[in-house]
């Protein structure tokens, strides 16, 4: 299978401002609309459906993700973000925000929804409670360095659908896919410094697809 | 730290509920409550009962736990570090250093560097916020008057809070020395609230929010989250009113949305005027 980062330095750069939609009913939407804004991204935060006009790709962050479901329905949210991810828009979620893309989400409310465009099975806090919750330094396809993730209550990745390519893992376990046009990752990218899991974000927006196109 | 502030950030935008059992704990998650507290006693009985308000029983806080899978927090005493080594052993998400729980130390809060679980304190101004900071707080939230279903001391305390972080990104840095002196705090915190202008850790309000406006109050000022004590379990209908404030929160800023849910919720809860208090608790901390 090809890589599905390619090499970001130049593309990001050159491309006219993106706007990206983060999505703003609970959770650490500022966090990361803070890293978007470093790389000169227009932010938007999304609370209802119109908010979702003309942005370039969308940003589900951590928090809790029965909240989110909760509000993504009573705002109207839910049904045009779901149609406008099937139809290709570019999407990253982090920790709650890959529990409401993943197809199959274990130990979840019965009432919880989720958008399902990403075949993997996570399981809702299963890297346990806030006592477990931990740092790691992880080797992420397409970055040259590791990358410092942090886990809060993190959801984990139990199985990987044949389309979806792992593209960090922590002890053997995948920690971060990517599939078409989804990122996704257990941990959080928006609680560091390091802007470079948002380029490949980014990158993802820029290029139409996250399949490295061998140039 | 950064694994202990980082669940704060993962709690912005939501609601705290207060509950004293565990089917409280489902109608709160039910709600969209991004967490709970878990208590003995709601602040307004608290007040009511009088006597010396503690840590919960280890046994309901378990039973709360079991029934939701939202973080769970609990209160201690400020300054009863071994409540606190307690709560961690319970697996308790977050602790709350309450005000409201009859104080255990009238000199010092816990150190909260000690703890792996991240720590809430309750802060009237800005100096002790940063006091609560530096002894490893890793969520500030406004103490209002807890108990009350009054906002008028949240109200307060924001703007308080609020006001002087405006002012201190104004000072050059000679000022600060000033500011730090005034404040009680540790120099480095002040230079770093003037260069972040806000906070280092998140700030949410606590105490007296009964109505989704309330919240949305809270939220315009700067807040960039609620805790609901008394205001929903002891409203007439708890269930509808608690969604509500969870609509209001993340909708603050659209007043529509807030006149919509905020329509048909049945009675709040009463509410008291700050002169028919004799115990302030937002004046216990130091």
């Amino acid at each position: 299978m090809q890589s599905v980062v390619g090499d970001l330095k130049h593309e990001v750069t050159q491309l006219p401002m993106p706007t990206v939609g983060v999505l703003a009913l609970q959770g650490a939407f500022n966090a990361h609309a803070q890293a978007l804004r470093q790389l000169n991204v227009d932010v938007r935060e999304v609370r209802l459906p119109q908010d979702l006009d003309g942005v370039d790709g969308v940003v589900l962050p951590g928090g809790e993700s029965t909240t989110m479901s909760q509000l993504l329905l009573t705002s109207g949210v839910f049904e045009v973000l779901t149609q406008r991810v099937e139809d290709g828009l570019p999407v990253m979620g982090t920790c709650a925000g890959l529990i409401l893309l993943a197809k199959r989400v274990l130990d979840a409310r019965p009432d919880q929804v989720s958008c399902s465009v990403l075949d993997v099975t996570v399981r809702r806090n299963g890297y346990g409670r806030q006592i477990d919750s931990f740092e790691a330094d992880i080797a992420v396809t397409g970055l040259e360095t590791p990358l410092t993730a942090v886990f809060i209550r993190a959801p984990i990745i139990e199985e990987v659908g044949s389309g979806v390519e792992v593209i960090a893992q922590h002890n053997g376990v995948p920690v971060a896919v990517a599939s078409q046009n989804v990122l996704a990752a257990s941990f959080h990218p928006e609680l560091t410094n390091d802007v470079r899991f948002h380029e490949l974000f980014l990158h993802m927006i820029s290029s139409g697809s996250i399949v490295r196109n061998d140039r | 730290m950064r694994v202990k502030r980082g669940l704060a950030e993962m709690l912005k935008g939501g609601v705290i509920m207060d509950v004293v059992t565990p089917e409280q704990a489902k109608i709160a998650e039910d709600a969209g409550a991004c967490a709970v507290m878990a208590l003995e006693r709601v602040p307004a009985d608290i007040r009511r009962d009088g006597g010396v308000a503690r840590m919960s029983d280890p046994e309901m806080i378990e039973g709360i736990q079991a029934m939701v899978s939202i973080p769970v927090m609990a209160k201690v005493r400020i300054g009863h570090f071994v409540e606190a080594q307690i709560l961690e052993a319970l697996g308790v998400d977050f602790i709350d250093e309450s005000e409201v729980l009859t104080p255990a130390d009238e000199t010092h809060h816990i150190d909260k560097f000690n703890f792996s679980v991240p720590f809430v304190c309750g802060a009237t101004n800005l100096g002790e916020a940063l006091r609560r900071i530096s002894e490893g707080a890793c969520m500030i939230r406004s103490k209002g008057e807890a108990g009350t279903g009054n906002i008028v001391e949240a109200v307060r305390h924001l703007r308080s809070i609020i006001g002087d972080i405006r002012r201190i990104t104004q000072a050059d840095s000679a000022e600060l020395f000033d500011w730090a002196k005034k404040l009680q705090a540790p120099l480095p915190l002040v230079q770093e609230v003037a260069e972040l202008g806000w906070l280092p850790v998140p700030m949410f309000c606590a105490g007296g929010i009964a109505t989704p406006a309330d919240a949305a109050l809270a939220m315009q000022l700067g807040a960039e989250a609620v805790f609901v004590g008394s205001g929903i379990f002891k409203s007439d209908d708890p269930a509808p009113r608690a969604r509500a404030i969870v609509e209001a929160t993340t909708h603050f800023r659209d007043a529509s949305i807030l006149a919509k849910v905020s329509r048909g919720l049945g009675a709040p809860m009463t509410g008291i005027a700050m002169d028919e208090i004799n115990q302030r608790y937002a004046e216990r901390g130091w």
